[in-house]
Parts: C-alpha cells; structure tokens; sequence
C-alpha cells in the first residue's frame, strides 16, 4: 500500500472493511476528489473531516454508490467494485443517513424505521399482496426490531408521529434508526450532529458508540464539531479542496501542520 | 324526485368509473411523482389492442385480454427503461412533458396497427333496464361499478395492507432515502406502471363496451382530471369520493341545468365543482398537506 497508513494496535479493529483507492470523481471542470485513499477497518469509528466543499459528501455518495468515481476503486468486504449501484451497496451491508435529512417525510417515526427493514423481507409480492403467512410473519418480526431500535434511540413517545412534525434533532434520530434497522456492517453518517444543541450532540455521541460498541457496526461518519470528532474516532482522514492531507488518530491529526492549517485554524476563527 | 335519484345514482355509477381511470394516476404520482399525462390514452390503446386482436385476427377475447395485459407490462418496461430511468433526480416538470411525449406514441402506435376505424368490443357484461325498488337503472351501468369498485378495492388492499405500500410510499417521498434503504426504483416503477397498465384494460373493456372504442374514449377518461383534482393526488380513499360527486355532479348538470344553458354542461361542470372545492382546500378532499418550513 502506497499509502502511509498508520497501523493500530487495538485489538477490538480488525481487517479492512472498506478500501477506497486513488478515486477521483468530477461535476463537469471541478474535481471534487482528487486521488484519495484510505482504509476503514471493521469495527473502528472512522472520521472524514474537512472545510466546506472538501469532497467529504461525495466520498459517502461514492461509497454507496450515488456516485460513480471517474478513475479509482472501492474495494468492499474484499471486493473491487468500481461502479455500483445503491441499492446493491445497500444488500451489501451498507446504510447511511443524509447531511439534509431525508426522511419519508409524510409517514410515521414507526413506517420510517421499518422500511429500513426492507431488504431483510424475503416473503415475495404475491404473497405480500395477499398477506400470506410468510408475509405476515415477517412484519410481526421486522416490528419487533424496529421497537427495540426505537427503544434504543429513546424514541418510544414518538412512535407514531408523523416525522415532518418532531424537531430536527429527533429527525436526525429517526434516520439513524432507519439506518440501523438494515442491521448494517458500515454506517455512514453524513454530519449526523449539523444544527444539533449540545445534548442532543451528546445523545448523539452516545448513541454512535453504543451502536459501534455494543452492535460492531464499523462507522464512517462526517462532523463539522471538531470535539466530537476527536472524541469518538479511532481513525479520521481530512480532505481539502478534494484531496487527502492527512490521516491518522486523533492525536496525530490535532498536531498535523496541514491540517491545523487548512481546517483547524479557519474552524477556530469560525467558531469565535 | 325518483327521477331525480335516477339521475344520481346514474351518476354515482358513471363516476365510479372515472375512479378507475383516476386511481391509475394517484397509483404513479405516489410512487414516483410523475404526472403520468399518458394514462388516459392507455386506455385507448389497450381497448384498440384487445378489439383489434378480437376481430382482426379472430383471437378470442378471453386469450386477447391476457394478452393485452402482457403488452402493457411490455411497455410499462419499455416506458421505464428508456423514459423514465434517464428521468431520476431530474425536475418533475420535465418528467411530465416526457409523459406527453408518451400520449402522442401510444396513441399513434395504436393507430398504426389498427386504423382509426371505430370498433365494438362486447365480453358479455348484462344490458338492459333493471328496476331497484321504483328506480330505474341500465344493467350495464351497475355491473361495470360493480366491477370499477372491485378493482378499486383490490388496489387499495395491495397498497395499504402489504409493505409494497410502504415501498411506494417510501419511493414517492425521497427517491435518494428510498434507494440508500435498498429499494430497488426500476422494479418499483415496473410494478406500479404495469398495475396501471392493467387498471386501463378494465376501464378499456367497460367503456369499449358502452361508447365503443374509439378515440373519444380518450376525452371520457380524461374526466379523470377532475377527480383528481377534487380527491387529491395522493389519495386513493379521495379518487372513490371525488369520483363519485364528479359523476353525480355532472349527471345532474346534463339533465337539469343542460336543459336551460345549452348542452355540453357535463364536460365542464366537473371542473367547476373541483375548482369551487379547491378554493378551500388546494390539496384537494384527501390531499397530504404540503407542510413547509420558512
């Protein structure tokens, strides 16, 4: 590897789950990566982190395949894929959320989660259509994961509200469940704290490691709020202007010169 | 006043039939926001296609119905694929012009293959008076709603008691969510285009079987409009009940203010009553409100 890939030494992170090499993707002129890679090890926190317009949105859209990256590859699970569609990189194992939330906006906290679910259906349409044992089964079992999602996101008095009407904090909360009720290998989450108030970034924070923790699911997570970022990640790389200019542990990013430069420094001033 | 409840009820029939043709629209817009401006002509074009099989070609008509369902399954895929899949993410409005686009190649497909000669297509549905009580009713009419609300029915249970609901639910309201969750929009988009396909043969037969087939049957169902604007784009509850005020609205217009202001009443006095409604509730009867945050 070409890279200068730190190796941890901590024995609950195993081998890489998530590969993403030499990938460049760009919108008509503007190149919004240009040449990054790095690993994401199973069972780590995994941060992308950098100024406005870095590229950070379009790795996650990458990797799930929103995008398709015009040179480079993502190698998943030990497979080189260059391009692949969502909803397959979703039957892969991986979820996500949105940096503008996007809910299923007219339907319930409870409907929202459970489509989370879908993947996991094995029933088929006919017998869907007539809800045949098999069909009903399944709802009854996909409804008890999701209660205990909702439960674990300390959402129960919600359950049936219509999501366009809970603040935005809960919003945010609901899709993580949403997310979380495929039962997902890599989670990524795009600014899962933007416009949060400090206790709701608290729950948040603990709810991100109770789901990395207790679950082992690996996450990639975009934040803007340098404290929790240093907080939660094993692992954080840092892209500016589309391009990688560091990597490493938390410790290592706070006294890396390019960073403290293009991203620390401006966010100080920022948040003054 | 037995009159007068004949008239109604007449209309109460007819309008469940504009249901039909309605339901086909409310089916698209949930489940992909599109407008799809063709259903009417789908009507058409499956009617030409089932009497053009049936008497050109001496197929029975219940081999040329099953037939005529695979075709517009045909062309549910083919709308998808080369229409609607290079559509995703783009404005709506765009979508919709696509769907215009459609109504002209349906329409002119249909022609192609069967002339614009005007044809019969009868599967036997029972003719003639039938008294209710004091009131008279045509048999046919009361057999098509019968049928009209069946389909409807079947509809309704398939989209809100199993989770292909939830999927076109989810698919109307965030394609981007929807595909991060693993669902698959093509198939989706397949599935809800052929049921469409297959609610514009029923509505084909019932009205092949009444005005015959013929390009007007296009403006009959157009009378969906209306509806839809009354039942809400959304709803499926909204299109039955709209259905029904538009049909008994316009069939007391014919007969009683036809009379003093002219005929033709019955094409425009729907849209008079869906506007008056919309005056108060823009998103029609059973409409979701749009809640946006300034």
């Amino acid at each position: 590897m070409a890279t200068q890939e730190t190796l941890r030494v901590d024995p609950d992170v195993g081998e890489v789950l998530l590969r993403v090499e030499n990938v460049e993707l760009a919108f008509g002129g503007v190149r919004a990566l240009n040449n990054v890679s790095f690993s994401v090890r199973r069972g780590e926190i995994f941060s992308i982190i950098g100024p406005n317009g870095a590229g950070k949105s379009s790795m996650l859209n990458c990797i799930n395949g929103f995008y398709h990256p015009k040179t480079g590859s993502i190698i998943y699970k030990g497979n080189r894929r260059s391009r692949i569609r969502p909803h397959r990189a979703a039957s892969q194992g991986i979820a996500r959320t949105f940096q503008n939330i996007a809910l299923f906006k007219g339907m319930s906290v409870l409907a929202n989660i459970m489509t989370g679910r879908h993947l996991k259906a094995e029933s088929t349409l006919v017998e869907n259509a007539f809800f045949l044992g098999r069909a009903r089964r399944e709802e009854f079992d996909h409804r008890k994961t999701c209660e205990h999602i909702i439960q674990f996101l300390e959402i129960q008095q919600y359950r049936k509200s219509i999501v366009s009407t809970l603040p935005y904090g809960l919003q945010k909360r609901v899709e993580l469940g949403r997310a979380l009720a495929a039962e997902p290998e890599l989670l990524l989450l795009d600014e899962p704290m933007a416009g949060m108030n400090l206790e709701e970034k608290q729950d948040m924070a603990r709810f991100i490691l109770d789901v990395n923790r207790q679950k082992g699911v690996t996450i990639c997570l975009i934040e803007h709020d340098m404290g929790v970022v240093m907080d939660l990640s094993d692992q954080i790389v840092v892209l500016d202007h589309g391009g990688k200019i560091g990597e490493g542990t938390p410790d290592e990013i706070r006294i890396n010169p390019h960073v403290v430069e293009a991203y620390l420094g401006v966010k100080q001033g920022e948040e003054a | 006043m037995t009159f007068f409840i004949e008239v109604v009820i007449t209309g109460l029939l007819g309008g469940l039939m504009y249901s039909t043709v309605g339901l086909g629209f409310v089916l698209i817009f949930k489940a992909s926001g599109i407008f799809n401006f063709a259903q009417p002509v789908m009507v058409l074009f499956a009617a030409m296609f089932i009497a053009g099989l049936n008497q050109e070609f001496g197929i029975p008509l219940w081999q040329a119905i099953p037939l005529v369902a695979l075709l517009m399954i045909g062309v549910a895929w083919v709308i998808e694929r080369f229409v609607l899949r290079p559509m995703v993410n783009q404005e709506p409005i765009l979508t919709f012009m696509a769907t215009i686009g459609i109504f002209f190649i349906l329409l002119g497909l249909a022609e192609m293959f069967w002339g614009s000669e005007n044809r019969t297509l009868n599967v036997g549905i029972p003719r003639g008076p039938v008294f209710i009580g004091d009131i008279l009713l045509q048999s046919y009419r009361v057999y098509s709603s019968i049928i009209g609300f069946i389909v409807v029915l079947l509809v309704v249970l398939f989209t809100q008691k199993t989770k292909m609901g939830r999927v076109l639910r989810a698919v109307a309201d965030d394609h981007q969510a929807a595909q991060a969750v693993g669902i698959r929009l093509t198939t989706v988009w397949w599935v809800v285009w052929s049921i469409a396909g297959l609610i514009a043969i029923v509505a084909a037969i019932i009205w092949g079987g009444s005005i015959g087939v013929q390009p007007i049957m296009v403006d009959v169902a157009f009378k969906a409009f209306p509806v839809l604007l009354l039942g809400g784009l959304t709803s499926i509850p909204g299109v039955i009940i709209a259905g029904l005020i538009i049909g008994a609205g316009e069939s007391v217009a014919n007969v009683y203010l036809g009379p003093l202001i002219g005929g033709g009443i019955g094409n425009w006095f729907p849209y008079i009553i869906a506007m008056v409604f919309m005056l108060y509730r823009p998103q029609g009867l059973f409409g979701e409100k749009i809640i946006e945050r300034i």
